[in-house]
């Protein structure tokens, strides 16, 4: 199927921006201004979901917006790994939402509207990163979701916030400035920055260029925190944790990951990447960023700093499986962006969770919460195995291709890698199951006030972990299907 | 002759007659001045819009003073670029009257007034002159006009500090004056004519001539003075910070930018591109200290306490990017050069004006006694904030813009480590400005009993910082608009036109 021209790109933009604008007009009137960001949620889902089939046919869906500068206009362009992370972000973000205003209520944060205002323009950025047709396009929204996220990291203004988010800028900004700098470098290469399927760099530059120039690419998506460019993500769990689950699974990281994959795929391309040797310091870089990473959470008490380590390390999977220039290897990454997601999902709003319902952050603290919270108990320890990769729930799929991805890439020992890897994840998960199931406090009466959270929290928290599992029994609905047609465009002919 | 035909000099004359009758009804009475300079500026603004039209339109518009022929008379030109610069610089003057009302008002003595709006008009008499000028000497004597004016706006709080800073400004700005008109004695000397198109077309045949050099470097240094191009800003600082808020908006915005007009005009149509590239090579200094300008200016302004400074030193660092423009001299460069012209003006304008807003309300620039003042001034805080992100260079504001044409242009050069200073020199922008977001936005939980009178300023005064900072977005996301004549300007400016 052909390319078509609509203005539904546009529109699931534009659906959560004008939300945005409501949630202002609105801000006094708590139910109003939360029945926009629901309304908007919903609506915006919708629209993705709307521009599935034609996806799934093959098709892609472009729409120019403005005419801006050399090296790209500010144009639109849906195809399959767009919407790979489109309908993962519009799915969690509704998710996301009904649990933030359980949170923020219960909690009684302070300045909500301020809240759901930036949690609305960072969901459209986020959906402006997957829909964008070229790398200028995407570094629009790729700074503008960097700097609508740091007044949710910011959110509770203690020094010990500002300070983070002053660490959460600069690595952003940073890396900002250096995607600025590859998208200039390309277009000065080849007098383009639109997405090709299969990369359109090939030829155009030394190699010597070419090489500082995916190094470019590599720090510009800092969003992707690989090590040693991960300290701003710990960091910035000072945040709400709706604000962490947002980070983490719906668009930040994500962006960063997704970026990566679509700089691999449609701008290098997988044999220009081979024969520069980019795999390789690819594969280096995401072996130890898993392995350190893990090693770091194993030593965090805290346990939302741990699961952004957790992040550090899953994140590098997707990396590791770009780095294996492969199609399993480069299906398993694309697949990890959506399954990881769902299941981090659910153990940053069980964190949350915890944190309403018993004030607890250290999962020292934690012994015996699991009698007290039964359910919420039970879909962290679900999440948990699934991010160690065990059945029955999705993680499994996407490790699996990365382990045939390592050996058809000529990189056997990678599944070292995998293999430490899922033991370390077990080794920082196992522990948090045992302490909440099988512990007892101390003190016999000190969880009395204690009980599950309220339904707008727990209903989402049981929705991610039930996807997580449905994804494993039907991962083709619709993300492999997705991915294969994504795999299938940038592989055509080639290869390698 | 039509009206129309006339405009050119009717620019110049306008608020010459404004200023007297300025002067004449507040002799009357002291209420008549403002709607008098306001009708003034708004009519300069449409005759502006109208000229850059029939530039647009029809090409370059010459006009004879009195009827007498160059090189005996006087010739007033507007090409493109001199009438991209007219409507920005109007645009802004009028944003700015707009804005003085209130402001003047609470921070001009009474019994000054009248003077201030006489004065006032002077400024944009010799401002606009500079601007659509073809004759050096002339540009000189718009230059003493408007330099005149400006010392005395600049000390009309009666501060001693004002006076100190005025008076600074009004010594630099002299050896400033001295170097051009020494600059503009020799290239006489050298050619015989005082007509830009003629020196242009004369001075090719002298560019052998150590005269010509001196007069080159003389006016390049004389006019860097008046764009306080680091490091002859030292009189910029203290101007800014000390100035009435509505004059630190209009010297900050229209003033900096007719001197850096100037100093295009005379690199680029005096001399030309091959005299500055080729012939005297200058443009490799330029650029070094240009990104010198941007980093210095950058580190000097994140070390500020005072808001209004802070901005003043940022104003250096941007002046820095300008200058960036004319080091690279590619096209690409120079139209980011000149749309940063037309988006530093507007943002930099918004800024000073929210920075007087909060002077007005709180009586302060402080930065450290300002925790929190975004919950009081939401609006006007929101309007910083935007027109912050301009100055960093967020996309998609006009700051991102011209940035990255500045980057593209390097690139385009061959000179990747200007372009990674640069892009530093923005991350040096988003900390002076992230300090003032950081302190209003999430600062001061402790001293909020203390301003819970503080409120939003008056809405003559909020509503032109709110336009400018939604045109900070606007210019960014359609800037295809400006584009189209600064893309002539430029392409006229290199082929020497």
């Amino acid at each position: 199927m052909p390319d078509v021209s609509g203005l539904l790109p546009a529109v699931t933009i534009a659906i959560p921006l004008l939300a945005a604008v409501l949630i202002l007009i609105t801000g006094r009137h708590e139910n109003l201004r939360e029945t926009a960001t629901i309304v908007a949620a919903l609506a915006m889902l919708g629209s993705v979901a709307s521009m599935l089939p034609s996806i799934l046919d093959g098709g892609r869906v472009t729409l120019v917006l403005l005419p801006m500068v050399p090296g790209g206009d500010l144009a639109l362009r849906v195809d399959a790994f767009g919407m790979v992370f489109a309908l993962t972000a519009a799915a969690l973000w509704l998710l996301n939402s009904f649990y933030a205003i359980g949170y923020m209520r219960a909690l009684q944060e302070h300045a909500q509207t301020r809240f759901f205002f930036c949690l609305a323009v960072a969901i459209a950025a986020a959906i402006g990163i997957a829909f964008s047709a070229n790398l200028l396009t995407l570094f629009v929204f790729y700074e503008i979701l960097t700097v609508i996220t740091y007044p949710l990291v910011v959110h509770i203004e203690t020094p010990e916030a500002m300070k983070a988010g002053r660490k959460y800028l600069a690595y952003l900004l940073v890396g900002g400035i250096f995607l600025l700098a590859a998208t200039v470098l390309t277009y000065i290469l080849t007098g383009t920055t639109d997405f090709v399927p299969g990369g359109f760099l090939a030829g155009s530059g030394a190699a010597l260029t070419l090489q500082i120039l995916f190094g470019l690419f590599l720090v510009g998506f800092v969003k992707a925190a690989w090590m040693p460019l991960h300290a701003w993500l710990p960091a910035a769990m000072i945040a709400p944790t709706p604000v962490s689950a947002f980070l983490h699974a719906v668009a930040v990281v994500t962006a960063g990951v997704f970026g990566i994959v679509r700089v691999a795929g449609w701008v290098f391309g997988m044999p220009l990447m081979a024969s520069l040797g980019l795999g390789v310091v690819l594969a280096v870089i995401a072996s130890l960023t898993i392995v350190t990473a893990s090693l770091f959470a194993l030593a965090e008490d805290n346990l939302k700093r741990r699961l952004a380590y957790s992040t550090v390390s899953q994140l590098s999977y997707i990396l590791l499986g770009v780095s294996m220039l492969s199609v399993a290897g480069m299906t398993g990454a694309m697949a990890h962006i959506p399954f990881h997601a769902f299941m981090k999902i659910t153990l940053f709003f069980v964190a949350g969770a915890v944190i309403v319902s018993a004030g607890r952050e250290r999962i020292s603290d934690m012994k015996g919460l699991g009698h007290k919270m039964p359910v919420t108990t039970l879909m962290f320890a679900a999440a948990a195995i699934g991010i160690c990769g065990l059945p029955p729930l999705c993680g499994i799929i996407s490790k699996i291709y990365l382990a045939i991805g390592a050996v058809e890439g000529g990189m056997p020992i990678l599944l070292l890698v995998l293999i430490a890897s899922a033991v370390l994840n077990a080794a920082y998960f196992f522990p948090i199951i045992y302490t909440m199931l099988v512990d007892r406090p101390a003190d016999p009466h000190a969880l009395d006030a204690v009980s599950e959270p309220p339904l707008t929290m727990l209903v989402p928290i049981v929705l991610t972990a039930v996807i997580s599992m449905l994804l494993f029994f039907f991962p083709s609905v619709p993300f492999m299907d997705l991915v294969r047609i994504a795999i299938g465009e940038i592989t055509t002919g080639v290869v390698p | 002759m039509t009206l129309i035909d006339h405009l050119p000099v009717l620019l110049v004359a306008g608020p010459i007659v404004a200023s007297l009758l300025t002067l004449v009804a507040g002799w009357h009475d002291r209420r008549l001045c403002y709607p008098i300079a306001l009708a003034a500026v708004l009519g300069e603004f449409a005759a502006a819009l109208v000229i850059f039209r029939q530039v647009m339109g029809g090409g370059t518009v010459r006009y004879d003073v009195g009827g007498w022929a160059p090189p005996m008379g006087i010739e007033l030109v507007i090409d493109t670029f001199g009438g991209f610069i007219l409507a920005t610089i109007m645009l802004l003057a009028l944003m700015t009257t707009l804005y003085a009302f209130r402001s003047v008002t609470k921070e001009i003595p009474t019994e000054k007034t009248v003077s201030f709006y006489v004065i006032f008009q002077v400024l944009l008499a010799g401002l606009i002159g500079m601007t659509i000028t073809g004759d050096v000497f002339n540009l000189y004597v718009f230059l003493e006009i408007s330099s005149i004016a400006a010392y005395t706006l600049i000390s009309a709080t009666r501060k001693p500090h004002a006076y100190v800073a005025s008076y600074n400004y009004l010594v630099l700005g002299s050896i400033a004056a001295g170097f051009i008109l020494l600059g503009i004695g020799n290239l006489y000397v050298a050619t015989g004519t005082l007509n830009m198109a003629e020196l242009a077309a004369m001075l090719p045949g002298s560019y052998d001539l150590a005269t010509v050099h001196a007069a080159f470097l003389f006016l390049i240094i004389g006019f860097s003075i008046k764009a306080a191009f680091f490091p002859l800003h030292l009189w910029l600082p203290d101007a800014y910070t000390e100035s009435p808020s509505a004059v630190t908006v209009l010297i900050a915005t229209v003033m900096a930018k007719v001197s850096v007009y100037a100093l295009f005009r005379f690199l680029f149509s005096v001399f030309t591109l091959a005299y500055i590239t080729e012939i005297y090579p200058v443009t490799g200094v330029v650029l070094l200290i240009a990104t010198i300008a941007i980093v210095a200016g950058a580190i000097l302004a994140i070390a500020q306490d005072d808001l209004k400074r802070l901005l003043a030193y940022s104003s250096v660092s941007q002046i820095g990017y300008i200058m960036f423009a004319v080091g690279v001299a590619n096209q690409i460069a120079l139209e980011g050069g000149l749309l940063h012209i037309l988006g530093h003006a507007v943002m930099k304008g918004c800024l000073f004006m929210v920075a007087g807003l909060i002077i007005y309300q709180t009586g302060t620039a402080r930065l450290s006694e300002l925790g929190g003042i975004a919950r009081k001034m939401p609006l006007s805080c929101a309007a910083f904030a935007l027109a912050g992100a301009s100055m960093i260079g967020i996309p998609p504001t006009i700051g991102f813009m011209s940035k990255y044409y500045l980057v593209l242009g390097a690139f385009e050069a061959g000179l990747w480590p200007y372009a990674a200073v640069l892009l530093v020199g923005s991350l040096l922008a988003a900390a002076y400005i992230w300090r003032f977001i950081e302190i209003a936005y999430f600062g001061g939980h402790h001293d909020e009993h203390h301003r819970t009178e503080i409120r939003e300023g008056p809405a003559s005064m909020l509503a032109p910082a709110l336009g400018l900072s939604l045109l900070c977005l606007l210019l960014g996301i359609f800037v295809a608009v400006p584009l189209e004549a600064i893309g002539l300007a430029v392409a006229q400016l290199l082929g020497g036109a």
